[in-house]
């Protein structure tokens, strides 16, 4: 009764997948948009992890982000703006066996679907979150978004942006039940790689931001942390990130932390400047929301039908001379 | 407190057992302060009733508050219980007999119009006694008042009596209650303590006993006390029977669909089925999901279609606003779903605990661009069960949503029905994993039907992505506008298709005559009640009753034809056409008349109420003979 019957099925046909058997479409994005850079880390991360492009189901909401399913060559939902989290959830939890990852942006994620984000992290489904964060709205055009920053001029902000930008790192932290937080940059693909594979191997909700550059309406916004890499703070720890001799000598700033820590992870998170990337935090035990409602299980026809007969009884009134159960 | 004395009601002192009066059928309300246990009081009477073999309905009456002041009459709680010898379908027009635990509660009621005149009034009379003047001050008022208007009084000790028996008797009034009214009623004691064993199962055995004592004890107080009794002749019936409201039924019905998930949001009037479910359901391995919001449950309910089983969300009015982008969506990706929202009043928050049959539109035409989808309306409690089943069928079928249109008067109102005979033709199949033959299109729409074959995750060589933006038939985004049109035509036709299968609806009474009564949802039992009224009365009047709003079953035209006029019946808004202003540039009609109108070209006027109660088969006979009157028919 636990194993689900279609995990089964799905092993039987398991075989190994090169990269292009990930390559969709060919995508529309702007050159120099960072989203290139997360779906050429994707679609390298299936095929060295060999997910089943069948047993893979990208998930999208509404913006340049959402996007990524189409050029992917899985199973995939683009859905509605704000609404990728409860469709990823019902997903997983109709199909716990399948891989799911939800694709969303700063507007898709931190406005319109600041809710479900919120209760997502609660929910602590085992789902992979990419949240491609470049500060504004770029397929309606350019306007600010919760992340853009203040004095941004945008079409709805022409005098610059009012407020202060949300940071999505320590609003997740502050989510009781989140488990896997981390930060990556489009700029540094190598890494960006290997936090995402972190992240994919976490059993549980494991939230990316990644900040990703907008060369259309936000152009420089990220130059000065290019231009500097002491401006990048990578965040190692033997739990966490471990750098290759290349990236390692590159970014000289390092900092050992442990992503068992919550409180220091919520003090890393506040740092804009440097811009941390790494492991935030983790957590490998906390429960899953589609295990501790046992998703998934097998329901033969003769147990809905006992169950159905059972609730019938409660309320039948018999026939004369019928001896009642 | 001189005037308290100048103010006494003449005692009114009754002779005790008599012979039983035998009758057809009994309207009996039981009337208390919310917490009293009115409507635990009325529905084990509606059981018992039901056991005996006895037609019963029973509607509620639930104040919008949690905790209501005490003795106003804005808090009153309760229920009324149609009793009758044969098959009951609805609550009926006035009450005949009415216990109330205060006279606040009882002059709601009485100002409603609910009374039948010269009816019978069972009064708590501790009030009498009360150390609050003001308090003896009102219960005397009222009850002078209800003797002259020729309401028949009996004051009854229920806190005293009960104080004998129990330390709380504000929590036992109601079974001392229901022990009068089996008396009064001549149901069977037997089953009587076997109805109060069954709700009070779960507790301790002192519990039961305690309140079959006080059940005992209102039977002989009635028998002592009372000068009327009565027999409701029963016949029992030959096959078992189920005796459940109509949101309990709808649950059992997503339990027979085979579906896997319900995802919901907590809202009146519909959150006690999901209550139901997250019990019974899960029992069986299905899942109650409460999200975070509508908009959620409805999405987690197409992410779980997507990939497994169609699955079902359960909401109303004010949810189901919430749902349409998502739904619209649903209908894009071609994604089976269903949607059931049990209707209230709206629009806005409106009365969440009354009855409204306001969202027929909404359902056809609601979420934004041409987003056909099916919508059907049980017509009683058993067609609550069976809806679900159907709806589940047709979504996977057809891949499309379903919304099954139930409301607040059958959610809470109790009607026996056969008891379902489980068939595995209920059950969905489970999801197809076999690999997908090289070249299949995602949508391989089907030109004449618009039908196309389902690819879910798990499928090799099925990878595709499915997208509320438009798309080709290999579902990649596409804005050429001749694949648009394509999808539009295709999503069209589905309902066509269903159309195709749908029988032809029946009508009620003579095949032919002056007027045709049209209806839809809960207001069937009403309708047909009326019918045979107007009928007895030699008014060749008839109904037909739609179970499918959208799309319309062929033969409507055809019935249509046979009748000289025709007239909605609804529990919603119209235009009154005798308002200054109104006339039929600016009439709006009835939902269903307006589609019958639209579609069939033909003159079909409305009557509705929208007073946020049942539709009562009196009011409906004094309608239609007015519209008949107008055009010069009479009987």
């Amino acid at each position: 009764m636990s194993k689900s019957l279609s995990s089964c099925v799905i092993k039987l046909h398991q075989e190994h997948h090169a990269l292009e058997d990930y390559q969709g479409g060919v995508p529309r994005w702007c050159n120099g948009c960072g989203d290139n850079a997360i779906l050429a880390a994707m679609q390298r991360l299936c095929a060295d992890e060999n997910l089943a492009p069948e047993g893979t189901v990208f998930v999208s909401g509404i913006g340049c982000s959402s996007r990524l399913p189409h050029y992917m060559k899985t199973y995939g939902f683009h859905s509605l703006h704000g609404r990728a989290f409860p469709v990823a959830e019902g997903i997983k939890m109709a199909r716990p066996e399948l891989n799911v990852f939800v694709s969303t942006g700063d507007g898709d994620c931190c406005s319109i679907g600041a809710g479900h984000w919120i209760h997502a992290l609660r929910y602590n489904m085992n789902i992979t979150v990419l949240l491609h964060d470049n500060h504004v709205y770029g397929l309606t055009k350019k306007q600010a978004s919760p992340t853009s920053p203040r004095g941004f001029r945008s079409n709805t902000t022409p005098y610059g942006a009012t407020l202060e930008p949300m940071n999505p790192l320590t609003v997740s932290l502050g989510v009781q039940g989140a488990s896997f937080i981390a930060q990556a940059v489009d700029w540094i693909p190598e890494v960006l790689y290997d936090i995402l594979r972190a992240a994919h191997r976490h059993r549980g909700f494991s939230f990316v931001r990644i900040l990703q550059r907008c060369p259309e309406f936000m152009p420089k916004a990220f130059d000065p942390w290019l231009h500097d890499p002491q401006r990048t703070q990578l965040l190692t720890h033997r739990d966490g990130l471990q750098l290759s001799a290349a990236i390692a000598s590159a970014y000289r700033n390092q900092r050992e932390h442990d992503p068992a820590n919550i409180d220091r992870a919520r003090e890393i998170a506040s740092l804009d400047d440097p811009i941390p990337v790494g492991i935030l935090y983790r957590n490998p035990d906390a429960p899953c929301y589609e295990d501790l409602r046992h998703a998934g299980q097998l329901r033969a026809p003769a147990d809905i039908r006992a169950g159905l007969e059972r609730e019938f009884d409660k309320y039948t009134v018999w026939p004369e001379g019928h001896a009642e159960a | 407190m001189t005037q308290t004395a100048t103010l006494a009601a003449p005692e009114i002192i009754r002779p005790g057992p008599r012979p039983a009066t035998p009758i057809s059928e009994a309207i009996v309300e039981v009337i208390s302060d919310s917490g009293e246990g009115a409507q635990r009081c009325g529905q084990s009477l509606g059981a018992i009733a039901a056991r005996m073999g006895n037609g019963i309905w029973t509607t509620e009456i639930i104040p919008a508050e949690i905790q209501p002041p005490a003795r106003s009459v804005a808090g009153a709680s309760g229920i009324r219980i149609r009793i009758g010898s044969g098959h009951v379908t609805n609550g009926g027009d006035q009450t005949e007999l009415v216990v109330a635990f205060n006279e606040q509660v009882l002059l709601g009621r009485v100002r409603a119009g609910e009374l039948k005149p010269g009816a019978k009034v069972l009064l708590e009379c501790m009030w009498k006694t009360h150390r609050d003047p003001a308090v003896v001050v009102s219960y005397m008022k009222t009850v002078e008042a209800l003797l002259s208007d020729g309401f028949e009084v009996y004051e009854i000790p229920m806190e005293e009596r009960c104080r004998e028996l129990v330390a709380d008797p504000r929590k036992g009034k109601n079974m001392f209650v229901l022990g009068i009214l089996c008396n009064v009623y001549g149901l069977d004691d037997e089953l009587a303590r076997e109805q109060i064993a069954r709700i009070f199962g779960k507790k301790e055995a002192k519990v039961i006993a305690s309140n079959i004592g006080l059940y005992e004890a209102g039977a002989a107080w009635a028998e002592a006390n009372l000068d009327f009794k009565y027999r409701i002749p029963a016949q029992k019936s030959t096959v078992p029977q189920i005796v459940v409201n109509g949101n309990t039924a709808l649950a059992l019905g997503v339990m027979a669909s085979g579906m896997d998930i319900c995802a919901m949001y907590p809202i009146t009037p519909a959150t006690s089925a999901s209550h139901y479910l997250s019990e019974a359901f899960e029992k069986i391995g299905g899942l109650v999901h409460q999200a975070e919001d509508e908009i959620a449950a409805c999405a987690f309910a197409v992410g779980a279609s997507y990939a497994g089983k169609c699955a079902v969300t359960i909401t109303s009015g004010p949810g189901y606003s919430l749902k349409q982008e998502v739904i619209g969506l649903a209908v894009m990706a071609e994604i089976p779903l269903v949607v059931v929202n049990v209707q209230r009043g709206g629009p806005s928050t409106g009365q969440p605990t009354k009855v409204e049959q306001g969202d027929a539109l909404s359902a056809i035409f609601g979420s934004h661009g041409d987003a056909p989808k099916v919508v059907m309306a049980p017509n009683s409690i058993e067609d609550c069960f069976y809806s679900v089943i159907t709806a589940r069928k047709i979504a996977e079928t057809f891949g499309m949503v379903v919304v099954v249109l139930s409301d607040a008067s059958l959610s809470t109102a109790q009607q026996p029905f056969p008891r379902p005979e489980f068939s595995e033709s209920w059950l969905a199949p489970p999801v197809d994993l076999t690999p997908v033959p090289p070249r299949t299109l995602a949508y391989d729409w089907d030109a004449v039907t618009g039908l196309s074959r389902r690819i879910q995750p798990g499928r090799p060589g099925g990878m595709h992505t499915v997208t509320g933006l438009a798309h080709d038939r290999a579902s990649k985004v596409a804005y050429d506008p001749a694949i648009n049109e394509e999808g539009l035509r295709a999503r069209s036709l589905k309902l066509a298709a269903l159309q195709k299968t749908l029988k032809a609806p029946t009508v009620f009474g003579g095949e032919s005559g002056d007027m045709l009564l049209i209806g839809w949802g809960s207001t069937m039992g009403a309708i047909e009640e009326s019918v045979t009224r107007l009928r007895a009365e030699g008014l060749a009047v008839s109904s037909m009753h739609l179970r499918f709003l959208q799309p319309m079953p062929s033969g409507i035209r055809e019935i249509l034809a046979r009748f000289r006029y025709a007239m909605t019946i609804e529990g919603n808004w119209s235009d009154k056409p005798g308002d200054e202003l109104i006339d039929e540039d600016n009439r709006r009609y009835s939902a269903l008349a307006m589609l019958l109108r639209a579609r069939f070209l033909v003159d079909i006027d409305c009557w509705s109420q929208a007073r946020g109660q049942p539709i009562k088969p009196g009011d409906i006979c004094r309608a239609t003979r007015e519209a008949l009157k107008r055009r010069g028919v009479q009987s």
